[in-house]
C-alpha cells in the first residue's frame, strides 16, 4: 500500500495525465491551424474548431485541479515553483489567455472571415508558447538545479538558470509535438470525409516522427541537462521494459494510422502519451522538485492529505459520470474504426 | 512604486475583474433556468429566443471568466508563494471541491449551450439546473477560502508555524456563514439590476418588443427580490465583522476613539496624521446599536491599535459607505418597483422608472466591487488575519511593476473583447413572426 503522500501525488499526476490528454491536444488542434493548408485549408480549420468547441472548457479544468491539487497537497513545491520558475509560468499564462480569448473570438465573433484570420493567428501563437513554456517548466523541475532552503522554504537559485537552457527547451518542442501527435490523431475521427480524414492522418505521421526524433534527443541531453532522470530511465529495472512498451505502442500508432484504423490509433497513442508521461514520473519519484523537494518533504500534514483524498474521491463520483456523459452527447457519434 | 504595492494592485485588479465574470456565471444560470422553465410550461417561442439570447452572452462570459480564473490560481503563487505555502493546505480544502464544482459547472455548460438538438427540452433544462447549482457552490467555496484570511481558523500556532491542521474546521471558519449568505445575495442583485438595465435601455427604443419586456420583467424580479434581502445579509455581515475584526469596523465607520453610544458618520474625510475624521455628518448611536444591537454599547476606535496595524481608513470608509449606499438605493427601487407593479397591474414600464433602472445597472457591480475592497483592504495590513502580514507573503522575484503593466494590459484585451463581442451577440432586438404583443 503507497503511502498517503505518494497516493495523492498519483492522483496529481493522473490530473496531468488528463490534462496532457484532453487540454494538451486542445494546444495541439491550434498548432494544425497554422499548418492548415491545401485545397481542404478552411475544412480543415473547421473540423479543428467544431472538435474543440464544447469541451474546451472542461478540458481547461484539469490544469486548475492540478495546481489546486498541487499548493493543497503540497504547499513547499507550489511556493517553490512559483518563485523559480515565475518567468516561465508567466509566459504560459499569457499564451493561455490568449489562447483563451482567441477561441472565444473565433466561436463568437460574426464578422467577415479576413477579420477572423487576425485572430487565428493570435490562436495559433498562442498554442505554440503554451505548450513550449509547460515543457520548459517540466524540464526545469527534472533537471535538478532548483535549490530551496526547505528549513526557510527560501530559493536559493536565480530566476533564470534552472530554465533557460538546451534540455528544459528540448523537453519544451517535446510537449509541443506530443500536443500536436494526439490533435492529429484525435482528428482523423471527428471527420467523414475521408480526403479531410487523410489530412490528419499525414499530420499525424508527421508528428509521430517529430514526436520520435524528439524523445531520443531529451534523452540524450537528459544525462548531462537531468542527470538524476536520464540515468533513471537507463538504470532502473522498470526503464528498459517501459521504453520498449512506448516503443510497441509508437509502432502500434504508425501501423493503425497506415492502415487507417482510426479509433485503434487513438487508442494506441494515448496509451504512447501515457506510457510517456508515467516513465517521467518514475524516473522523477520520490522528488517533486528534484533535488531538495521530495513528496514526503514538500506534502502537508496527514490530516490535510486524508481530506484532500475524500474530496477527490467524493468529486470523481460525481465528476466522471459527467465526464463520460458529455464526451458520449458530443463526440459518440464519429465511429469508424 | 514598490513591489509589494505593484503586488497588490495586480491581486486586486485581477480580482475585481474576474468577479464579474463570476458575477455572471452564478447569476446568469438562475435568469436562464427561469426563462426556459417558462418556455416549457408556456411553449411560447419567445421564452426560448430568450433563453438561447441570453445563453450566447453567458456563453462568452464564461469563456472569458475561465481564462481570468486560471490567472487567479496561478498568481496567487506568483505574487504571495510564502501565503501560499504556510496556508495552502488550509485554504485547499474548499479550493478543491470548487475544482470539481467549478468542473461539473463547465461539463454541463458545454451540453447546455450544444446540447439543443442533442438531448431532450427536459435533460436540457436539468443542465441547466445543474449549472445553477454547481455554480452557486463553487462561489461558495470561494468565498470560504477567502473568509479564512478573515477568520484563520482550524489549526492550533506553535512557534509561528500551523499544526494540528483541521481541514474541515478552517473551511467553516467563523466568518464563512456570513461572508457567503452576503456574496450569494449581492450576486443576484447586481446580475438582476444589470441585465434588467439593458432590457431597459432596449424597451426605450422599443417599448412593446415582447422580448424585452419579458428579459426585463425576469431579471427585475430576481434582481428586486435579492435586493430586499440585501440588508438583512449586510447587517449580518457587519455584526460579524464587530465581533471577530473590531479594527475592521473601526476603519469602515472612521471611527477613531472608543466610546459608549458611537454615533455612524455619513460621509467625511478621515485625516490619518491626525487621527480624526472631518466634515462627516453624525448619526448619534447609531453604529453602537448596528455593531452590537444596543444603542449605548461601547465601539473600539482605531485609536486602539498601534499605526501599524491599522489598514488605510480612507479606502476603506469610502468603499463602505458606497456599497451601503448602493445597497439602500436598490432596496428603495425594488420597493418602488413593486408598488407600481401593485398599483397598475402591468410591468412597471414607465419611461423615467426605466431610466431609474438603467441607472442603477451597473451600480450592483460597483457595490459588489466596493465590498470587496472593504473586506481586502480592511484586513490590511495582514493577509492572513493577526497572523502574516502581506508584507511577508510577496514573492522575492524583482520587478513587479513589470508585471502589474503586462497584466492590466491583458485585463484590458480581454475588456474590449467581451464589450465587443456582446454588442454584436446580446445587444439586438430581435422579433418573431408569431410572438404575442406586449
Amino acid at each position: 500500500m503507497p503511502s498517503l503522500e505518494t497516493l495523492v501525488a498519483a492522483i496529481l499526476f493522473g490530473g496531468l495525465t488528463l490534462y496532457v490528454l484532453s487540454g494538451g491536444a486542445d494546444f495541439g488542434g491550434g498548432v494544425w491551424d497554422i499548418f492548415a493548408s491545401g485545397p481542404r485549408r478552411q475544412a480543415q480549420r473547421d473540423t479543428i474548431a467544431h472538435a474543440i468547441a464544447p469541451i474546451w472548457e472542461a478540458n481547461h479544468v484539469w490544469l486548475i485541479f492540478v495546481i489546486v491539487l498541487l499548493f493543497m497537497g503540497f504547499p513547499k513545491a507550489y511556493a517553490t515553483i512559483s518563485i523559480a520558475l515565475h518567468i516561465p509560468l508567466v509566459l504560459l499564462l499569457l499564451g493561455i489567455v490568449m489562447r483563451g480569448s482567441a477561441f472565444v473570438f473565433r466561436t463568437y465573433d460574426v464578422r467577415e472571415q479576413r477579420t477572423r484570420r487576425r485572430w487565428a493567428v493570435l490562436f495559433a501563437g498562442s498554442s505554440v508558447v503554451s505548450p513550449v513554456m509547460l515543457g520548459v517548466i517540466v524540464g526545469a523541475v527534472t533537471s535538478g538545479t532548483i535549490r530551496v532552503d526547505t528549513a526557510t522554504g527560501r530559493v536559493q537559485t536565480d530566476y533564470v538558470s534552472s530554465w533557460l537552457g538546451l534540455y528544459p527547451f528540448t523537453v519544451g518542442l517535446f510537449a509541443l509535438a506530443l500536443f500536436a501527435f494526439l490533435a492529429a490523431v484525435y482528428l482523423t475521427l471527428e471527420t467523414d470525409q475521408r480526403p479531410l480524414q487523410d489530412d490528419f492522418r499525414l499530420r499525424a505521421l508527421v508528428a509521430q516522427a517529430v514526436l520520435v526524433l524528439l524523445a531520443l534527443a531529451s534523452l540524450a541531453l537528459s544525462t548531462t541537462g537531468a542527470p538524476m532522470i536520464g540515468f533513471r530511465m537507463a538504470a532502473a529495472w522498470w526503464g528498459l521494459p517501459l521504453q520498449l512498451l512506448a516503443a510497441a505502442a509508437t509502432l502500434g500508432t504508425v501501423w493503425a494510422l497506415w492502415r487507417r484504423r482510426f479509433a485503434l490509433a487513438r487508442l494506441l497513442a494515448v496509451a504512447e502519451a501515457v506510457l510517456i508521461l508515467w516513465g517521467w514520473a518514475l524516473a522523477q519519484y520520490p522528488f517533486l522538485v528534484a533535488p531538495d523537494l521530495t513528496v514526503d518533504s514538500a506534502a502537508a500534514p496527514p490530516a490535510v492529505l486524508a481530506a484532500l483524498l475524500a474530496a477527490v474521491l467524493a468529486g470523481a463520483v460525481v465528476l466522471f459520470p459527467s465526464l463520460a456523459y458529455l464526451y458520449r452527447v458530443f463526440k459518440a457519434r464519429r465511429r469508424t474504426v | 512604486m514598490s513591489d509589494l504595492l505593484a503586488a497588490r494592485l495586480l491581486m486586486g485588479i485581477s480580482l475585481g475583474f474576474h468577479i464579474i465574470f463570476a458575477v455572471v456565471g452564478i447569476g446568469m444560470p438562475m435568469l436562464m433556468v427561469i426563462s426556459e422553465g417558462l418556455w416549457l410550461r408556456t411553449r411560447q417561442p419567445v421564452y426560448l429566443e430568450l433563453t438561447r439570447r441570453w445563453l450566447k452572452g453567458t456563453a462568452i462570459m464564461f469563456a472569458v471568466g475561465a481564462v481570468s480564473g486560471t490567472v487567479l490560481s496561478f498568481e496567487l503563487g506568483l505574487l504571495w508563494p510564502y501565503f501560499m505555502s504556510y496556508a495552502g493546505a488550509l485554504i485547499g480544502m474548499p479550493f478543491s471541491l470548487e475544482g470539481f464544482a467549478f468542473f461539473l459547472e463547465a461539463i454541463f455548460l458545454g451540453i447546455y449551450i450544444y446540447g439543443w438538438e442533442r438531448v431532450t427540452p427536459r435533460l436540457h433544462w436539468f443542465a441547466g439546473w445543474v449549472i445553477l447549482v454547481s455554480s452557486m457552490i463553487s462561489g461558495v467555496f470561494v468565498v470560504m477560502a477567502n473568509a479564512w484570511m478573515n477568520a484563520p481558523s482550524g489549526f492550533d500556532l506553535v512557534d509561528g508555524r500551523p499544526v494540528n491542521v483541521r481541514p474541515l474546521a478552517a473551511m467553516f471558519n467563523p466568518a464563512a456563514l456570513s461572508q457567503v449568505l452576503h456574496m450569494t445575495v449581492a450576486t443576484f442583485i447586481a446580475l438582476g439590476f444589470a441585465v434588467a438595465a439593458v432590457h431597459a435601455l432596449m424597451l426605450l427604443r422599443d417599448p412593446h418588443n415582447p422580448f424585452h419586456r419579458r428579459a426585463y420583467a425576469i431579471a427585475l424580479v430576481v434582481g428586486g427580490v435579492a435586493a430586499l434581502v440585501g440588508p438583512i445579509t449586510g447587517d449580518f455581515s457587519a455584526k460579524d465583522v464587530a465581533h471577530r475584526q473590531p479594527i475592521k469596523l473601526a476603519a469602515m465607520e472612521a471611527h477613531w476613539t472608543t466610546e459608549a453610544g458611537a454615533p455612524i458618520l455619513l460621509g467625511g474625510w478621515p485625516d490619518e496624521a491626525a487621527e480624526v475624521t472631518r466634515y462627516a455628518v453624525p448619526v448619534p448611536y447609531a453604529l453602537s446599536l448596528l455593531a452590537f444591537n444596543d444603542p449605548t454599547a461601547t465601539v473600539r476606535g482605531l485609536k486602539d491599535w498601534p499605526r501599524d496595524e491599522r489598514p488605510p481608513v480612507g479606502v476603506v470608509h469610502w468603499a463602505f459607505q458606497v456599497m451601503v449606499g448602493i445597497g439602500t438605493l436598490l432596496a428603495a427601487v425594488a420597493v418602488l418597483g413593486a408598488w407600481l407593479r401593485w398599483r397598475s397591474g402591468r410591468l412597471p414600464a414607465q419611461r423615467w422608472f426605466l431610466w431609474l433602472v438603467i441607472l442603477c445597472g451597473p451600480l450592483g457591480m460597483l457595490a459588489i466591487e466596493a465590498g470587496w475592497t472593504v473586506t481586502e483592504v480592511g484586513r490590511q495590513p495582514w493577509i492572513i488575519y493577526g497572523i502574516m502580514r502581506t508584507a511577508d507573503a510577496v514573492t522575492p522575484v524583482p520587478y513587479l511593476p513589470l508585471r502589474l503593466v503586462l497584466f492590466t494590459a491583458v485585463y484590458v484585451f480581454l475588456g474590449i473583447i467581451v464589450t465587443v463581442l456582446m454588442r454584436q451577440q446580446v445587444f439586438q432586438s430581435p422579433r418573431g413572426p408569431n410572438w404575442p404583443q406586449a
